[in-house]
């Protein structure tokens, strides 16, 4: 029942809200459903869940049919924390209707709790449109002056995935022996090896989009920087993730040998993709589209970590599914901060928010350090992990990959020099104290980051199971 | 061994907790507590090194677990923290120089507003701990986390005053080149892990381990470990960041560039002597590179003006000499020399912060002369220093210098030979710095020569004492030669092994010792009779241009790497991205509704091509939504194409 409560609390929070026109009752409704769905995912926990199933569509043999392991949990702990975080730290921000949109952003937390919950391939897909629908709408009505063209393009990329990964879904389920779309039976169902080929390329596009891998990633940055700064955060921190979750949860058991006839070809792909997005990271001005860039690079390892398969990789892709999100929310949040006051993105009029703002500088500088995986930080454990299994793999791949960990020094000091050191520019001179709301959030963030740097065993804990599943046969 | 978890965890936590309370308390604490607070953490760390070191004396090495890093099905990595010979000495280094330069700082900085004051002292607090986890950790991957750890606090220290934009630059600079390091350092505790699936030292270091390995892998794995070296101890390639790192305040340049972080190289590498003894070929690689940064750094720091960028030269020229120690297989004498270097290189330093200090932030030494009567301790002080670097005997540097040498020679003459001219090299920048500074008329402003004075005990006390360690530290490794049992090779012995046998003759030692303090002793003398007299000029010669301009180091390396990696990321950028794959997304898009029109006119009656119809149209229905006020514009851009 934990399960479905999950799914409901964001979905009834959602519809509340959407009657609540008092600003700020309706903040607060949704901060303290998000809370409650929060508790409830830390209720999760520590103990085995069983399985929430439930007819749903007899006629197709799908069934309502949601599972926990220590991969979903991790995700929706994620879900969980970064829900909150980001409405309590744009709590102040303007929108028009506000409680349309607070309402399409609770759609799309059920959505995206669906989706890491889903044992059944057709709900899988249920829950994958569930999640976007409501962003597609939050850009276009919310975004920046160039939305609705920048939407679109969002649009027309991510449907057209997952319209394959729907025939792929449709593919296997032909294939399966008792015609249902339950994940246990395709995994075993009997494929031939070009079936497996072609089906893995179907899920595998999609799921690559979503992430999204060099060279489909062009709608992202466009994304990134048009959307209103809190659906940014829930793209860049938890639904990027739903491509890596994909490939882990139904891509590797689907079609394992598919999957092994593509590793060196996805892994060269990914390593290329995040030399690509650094070296471009380095040339930004604009913070937001800095961030994406960044954000298109990690990404991009933890792919290629995947697709070494090696279990050490793998285990580090799952520290770092969690540690990437905790970090880009809070980079997100400093970078929101000083776009709602001083009206601008451009890096080149930031500059002096450590003699104007010292505890906001303090934080940009540890969510940057975060960003560049320094030791005791989060990322470390995760990166650390990951470029092992690069070295397993190949160890050129981990040596060209590791040039990353330099560019991204370079990047990601490139904008702490800009923003916050020098003399205070003329943008940031405006500046005021941040609310204490997002101040507070980005505290607990950092605290996230480093101790879970420090003491990564809870994250190793709770990820064993599904580690096993996938590599204990 | 409970009490050794404890008190490691004493050495390690006071520090870190400075950190904490002058970090989270920059804004409440008065000047005063800051300052007491921040030396007396070190202290308190210090004295319970002083504990551990005995401990280790009397007991033997010690090997303390906390809790695992990281622990998964392959691999597992504890937070584990190892005292013995070689760490424990260091230890005493960085927490003895580190008290002295907390407490120099407490006056140096005293200008800085309170929260600037905790900002530095919280700063430096966090570089004690990290280079306490670094020379403390017992695996490779907890020595890089204070590894990476020192570089941080090294990259906030050089840009302490941010607001210059000159300062910020050269802290990313030294950040990032230590971050190519690293990548070297990371890649080979990776290959350390393919072949070993270990990085505990106990586990490595071992003669049976290590006789798995190939010799394409020692080479290898020692190689990429000493390109980690290379950007932290500064070696060429990589050794560019370190002059401009004198950006920061010079208790920061004594402390951490000079004293401890920039010999953390020396430190790994003999840490891992059994790995590197193993390879010829990165041995001969180390010695070098060695001998090269060493002469190309004395070079360049006999034409410098700026007092600290003669130091930071010179630095950048004794860890050479380190490296060249390493290089030869003389581990015991590299470390030697670590710790003479730290004493009177951090008195030199410190010195030359009085000296500005006293200036008022002048750092031009043709802008000085004649300080001898002004400031007596700090010039009695800085002349020990110029000895003890000089290496004329009896003070410290003369010992560990003369180790390093004694073994070049056995390995190669050519070495010597080099490593003498470097030497005297070494003596005459420095006695060149030393009369331009304190000798012969004094040059700067009245007013300057009106304020002129001493400064204040805080600050002189750590020179005297300072300069006590590098006139005696020799004596902890007096050769036999001389009379003594070298006291530190035989403290090392457990983790560098005996020392080698260098095949030379007592007579055939005495003569290149001679020779070598002879030959420092007339470019000593030279330095001072010119210098004393008058300054240099802007250099008129091509190889004294060559020289004053740093080789043009930074220039060729602007030119062949920053620049073109600048444009290449323009180009990705700019071309790559927006016009070849956003032009083909939007290529296909436009392509897709192109024939999406004149498909629609094919009515074939196949099922199939219905349902592609339907999901363009659910698009087209979706774009429309989008567009609410946008359709028409939307249907004539149709009908454009």
């Amino acid at each position: 029942m934990i399960l479905v409560s999950l799914l409901f609390l964001p979905i009834l929070a959602a519809i509340l809200v959407l009657f609540i026109k008092n600003k700020k009752l309706a903040n607060w409704t949704a901060i303290l459903f998000s809370a409650l769905t929060l508790l409830l995912v830390l209720q999760t926990l520590g103990t085995p869940i069983a399985d929430f199933d439930l007819a749903w569509l007899p006629n197709l043999n799908s069934r309502f049919v949601l599972h926990a392991d220590g991969l979903s949990k991790l995700l929706l702990l994620l879900t969980a924390i970064s829900f909150p975080a980001i409405l309590i730290s744009t709590a102040k921000n303007e929108y028009k209707q506000n409680n349309v949109f607070l309402s399409l952003l609770l759609f799309t937390q059920a959505g995206l709790i669906g989706v890491f919950l889903a044992a059944d391939a057709l709900l899988f897909y249920f829950f994958w449109e569930l999640a976007l629908i409501p962003v597609y709408f939050l850009c276009s009505i919310w975004g920046g002056e160039k939305r609705v063209a920048i939407t679109f393009k969002f649009f027309i990329y991510t449907f057209l995935g997952s319209l394959f990964m729907l025939a792929g879904i449709l593919f296997v389920n032909a294939h399966t022996t008792d015609h249902s779309f339950a994940i246990q039976s395709f995994i075993q169902a009997s494929l031939t090896q070009g079936q497996q080929i072609t089906s893995f390329a179907l899920f595998f596009i999609a799921f690559a989009i979503k992430m999204p891998i060099f060279p489909l990633h062009t709608w992202q940055p466009d994304a990134y920087e048009q959307s209103p700064t809190a659906v940014t955060m829930v793209m860049s921190a938890v639904m990027v993730k739903m491509g890596l979750y994909g490939i882990l949860r139904w891509l590797m058991p689907l079609f394992p040998f598919a999957f092994m006839a593509h590793t060196h070809f996805v892994v060269a792909l990914s390593v290329i993709g995040v030399l690509y997005a650094s070296f471009i990271a380095i040339r930004q001005d604009d913070i937001k589209r800095l961030i994406a860039y960044s954000s298109i690079a990690h990404i991009g390892l933890m792919n290629a970590a995947l697709f070494t398969h090696t279990q050490v990789a793998v285990q580090g892709v799952l520290i770092q599914l969690f540690s990437h999100g905790i970090n880009v929310v809070g980079l997100w949040i400093v970078a929101d901060i000083i776009e709602q006051q001083t009206g601008t993105r451009s890096m080149q009029q930031m500059g002096g928010l450590a003699k104007k703002q010292p505890t906001l500088a303090i934080l940009l500088v540890g969510f940057a350090l975060a960003n560049i995986a320094l030791p005791l930080t989060n990322s470390f454990v995760g990166e650390f992990l990951m470029f092992n299994g690069l070295f397993l793999f190949n160890p050129w791949m981990a040596a060209l990959a590791g040039l990353s960990i330099v560019l991204a020094a370079i990047y990601t000091l490139n904008m702490v020099q800009k923003v916050a050191y020098g003399e205070i520019s003329e943008k940031i001179n405006t500046m005021q104290t941040p609310n204490k709301g997002a101040q507070a959030v980005l505290i607990v963030l950092l605290l996230l980051v480093f101790v879970t740097g420090v003491y990564a065993q809870p994250l190793f804990t709770l990820t064993a199971d599904t580690l096993n599943q996938l590599f204990v046969k | 061994m409970a009490f050794m978890k404890i008190l490691v965890a004493f050495i390690l936590l006071w520090p870190f907790v400075g950190f904490l309370f002058n970090g989270l308390g920059r804004n409440y604490w008065s000047k005063k507590v800051i300052a007491y607070k921040a030396t007396g953490y070190i202290v308190s760390s210090f004295i319970a090194s002083i504990f551990a070191f005995i401990q280790v004396q009397t007991h033997g090495a010690v090997t303390v677990h906390y809790f695992d890093f990281i622990h998964t099905a392959t691999l597992k990595i504890p937070f584990d923290f190892k005292v013995d010979a070689l760490s424990s000495l260091f230890l005493l280094v960085i927490t003895g120089v580190g008290s002295l330069i907390h407490l120099y700082s407490t006056a140096y900085m005293k200008d800085e507003a309170a929260p600037h004051y905790a900002r530095y002292f919280a700063y430096l607090n966090l570089f004690i701990f990290s280079m306490l986890i670094l020379v403390l950790g017992d695996n490779y991957v907890v020595m890089f986390i204070g590894w990476e750890g020192v570089g941080l606090c090294s990259y906030l220290l050089i840009g302490y005053w941010f607001t210059n934009g000159n300062y910020n630059y050269a802290a990313k600079k030294a950040f990032i080149m230590n971050r190519i390091g690293d990548l070297g350092f990371l890649l080979a505790i990776f290959w350390l892990i393919a072949k070993l699936g270990t990085v505990s030292y106990s586990e490595v270091l071992t003669y049976e381990r290590i006789s798995n390995l190939s010799s394409f892998d020692i080479t290898g794995i020692t190689l990429l470990l000493f390109v980690g070296a290379m950007g932290k101890s500064a070696q060429i390639p990589l050794f560019t960041w370190l002059p401009d790192a004198m950006a920061g305040p010079t208790p920061v340049s004594a402390l951490i560039h000079a004293a401890t972080m920039v010999t953390a190289g020396i430190y790994m590498i003999t840490r891992s002597n059994i790995l590197f003894s193993h390879s010829a070929i990165t041995q001969n690689v180390i010695a070098i590179i060695g001998i090269s940064t060493a002469l190309l750094a004395a070079t360049i720091a006999i034409q410098q003006n700026d007092i600290k960028k003669v130091l930071a030269y010179s630095t950048v020229s004794q860890l050479g000499y380190m490296f060249l120690g390493l290089g030869v297989g003389a581990y015991s004498g590299a470390v030697f020399h670590v710790i003479t270097h730290a004493f009177f290189k951090a008195l030199l330093f410190l010195g030359a912060g009085s000296v500005i200090h006293a200036m008022h932030h002048e750092q031009d030494i043709r802008k000085m002369g004649g300080l001898k009567s002004k400031l007596p301790i700090t010039h009695i002080t800085f002349l020990i220093g110029c000895i003890a670097i000089a290496g004329l005997p009896p003070f410290s540097g003369f010992f560990s210098k003369d180790e390093i040498l004694a073994a070049a020679f056995a390995k190669s003459p050519i070495y010597w030979v080099l490593g003498v001219i470097g030497a005297a090299m070494t003596a005459f920048y420095m006695f060149r710095l030393y009369a331009t500074t304190f000798l012969g008329k004094f040059r700067g402003t009245n007013d300057q020569a009106n304020h002129l004075h001493e400064s204040p005990a805080a600050m002189t006390l750590p020179l005297v004492l300072l300069a006590i360690a590098s006139a005696i530290a020799g004596a902890i490794g007096i050769p036999e030669l001389m009379g003594g049992h070298h006291w530190l090779s035989h403290q090392l012995m457990p983790i560098v092994g005996e020392p080698v046998e260098l095949g030379l003759t007592h007579s055939m030692e005495l003569i290149l010792m001679v020779v070598s303090v002879a030959i420092a002793l007339i470019a000593l003398m030279i330095a001072l009779s010119i210098y004393t007299k008058k300054t240099d000029e802007e250099p008129k010669t091509a190889i004294g241009k060559f020289f004053y301009n740093k080789w043009y180091v930074d220039e060729f390396y602007n030119e062949a790497i920053v620049f073109p990696l600048n444009r290449f990321a323009g180009f990705l950028k700019n071309v790559i991205e927006k016009q070849v794959i956003d032009g083909a997304v939007n290529g296909t898009g436009k392509l897709v509704q192109y024939s999406a029109r004149k498909v629609r006119l094919i009515q074939n009656g196949q099922v199939g091509y219905y349902i592609l119809f339907m999901v363009i149209g659910i698009i087209l229905l979706f774009a429309f939504w989008f567009n609410d006020l946008n359709i028409l514009r939307f249907i004539n851009k149709l009908n454009q194409h």
